[in-house]
């Protein structure tokens, strides 16, 4: 399937959406979905075009929003990637729907996306820390966060301890 | 070998020898230093090489790693520690029995090295007390070795008088 024949039958599948194609900055196939429709355009993606592989998920911060990336490949059929991107202006608290219930897989890496962006899923399973610890100072990832150099004094007290340590 | 290895007293010809309290002391625990079992990061490949047949490092009475703290004498750091892993870094030394002995291996133990970061703890003395640094990136096997004759030395210079894992806490 050619990326137009994709994209043509997402257009007819969801004739309301406004996808955006992103030509310019990348040569693969990149989509850019609104953040409120993205569960309906992954089920599709997954149930009627083959897209049974999540291969990655990861954000990006921009001076004007985050961006969540999702890199979407297809066992069964072949074929090069399709990235999808959703763009999410709130830069206090951004929010966008989680897909694990689509792909499984998406669990972890969605929970990185947490830890080190602050980016919450709605509906995912288990949305806790990954690399840090609960109560870590900030999200490092992010552009506005201060990368200074913690002494073990200032991070012991948010550290929380194993019941018997 | 060190000069004060020199039998102090002999009277080998009729089966007794005579020396000091301290010198047999120092001297059987200069021998037999455990070290703990413990590499963090790529520093511990180096410290795995000075243990293999080519450095060998039971020449110095040491080839025994011990994967328990509280069999081991001496910790060496060797790596990176970073701030989630500080805590058991800490630990592991304080569940060590005296005497023991810290050797920071790496710039990475002695202050973070090239990781200027939020992630990596600036220098392990900040959690431990450390007796002996080894620069390097990484130290090569000789460099080790160099300092584990340096806590050789502070072993012997010790005295059993007055060191402080037999007086009382003051
Ligand atoms: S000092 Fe160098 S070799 Fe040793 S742990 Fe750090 S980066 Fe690795």
């Amino acid at each position: 399937m050619t990326n137009e024949e994709i994209l043509s039958r997402l257009k007819d599948a969801f004739p309301d959406v406004a996808f955006q194609v992103q030509t310019e900055e990348t040569k693969d196939f990149t989509l850019i979905v609104p953040a409120e429709r993205l569960v309906e355009v992954a089920t599709h993606l997954r149930d009627h075009l083959d897209f049974d592989y999540l291969s990655d998920v990861t954000s990006v911060d921009y001076p004007d929003r985050f961006e969540v990336v999702y890199h979407l490949f297809s066992m069964k059929r072949g074929g090069g990637v399709l990235t999808l991107k959703v763009h999410l202006p709130d830069k206090e608290h951004p929010e966008v729907d989680s897909v694990t219930p689509i792909w499984p897989g998406a669990n972890y890496q969605e929970r990185e996306v947490y830890d080190l962006m602050g980016i919450s899923f709605r509906n995912h399973p288990d949305l806790r820390r990954i690399m840090l610890w609960d109560g870590f100072p900030g999200h490092p990832l992010r552009k506005d966060f201060e990368n200074r150099l913690y002494t073990y004094k200032e991070l012991e007290p948010t550290r929380p301890k194993p019941p018997n340590w | 070998m060190f000069e004060d290895d020199a039998v102090p007293v002999e009277k080998i010809d009729r089966n007794i020898f005579l020396t000091t309290v301290d010198w047999i002391y120092n001297w059987g625990r200069q021998y037999s230093m455990w070290p703990a079992m413990f590499g963090l990061a790529c520093c511990a490949i180096e410290m795995i090489g000075a243990s293999t047949a080519r450095y060998d490092i039971a020449r110095f009475g040491m080839e025994f790693y011990r994967a328990s703290p509280r069999h081991a004498d001496l910790m060496i750091v060797a790596g990176t520690v970073t701030h989630k892993m500080a805590p058991q870094v800490k630990r592991i030394w304080d569940q060590m029995p005296e005497p023991k002995y810290c050797l920071a291996m790496g710039s990475c133990a002695i202050s973070g090295g090239i990781f200027k970061s939020y992630a990596v703890l600036q220098g392990v003395d900040e959690i431990v007390p450390v007796d002996v640094y080894v620069p390097g990136c990484p130290p090569r096997p000789e460099a080790l070795f160099d300092g584990i004759r340096k806590i050789h030395q502070m072993v012997r210079a010790q005295s059993i008088k007055t060191v402080r894992w037999y007086g009382k806490e003051k």
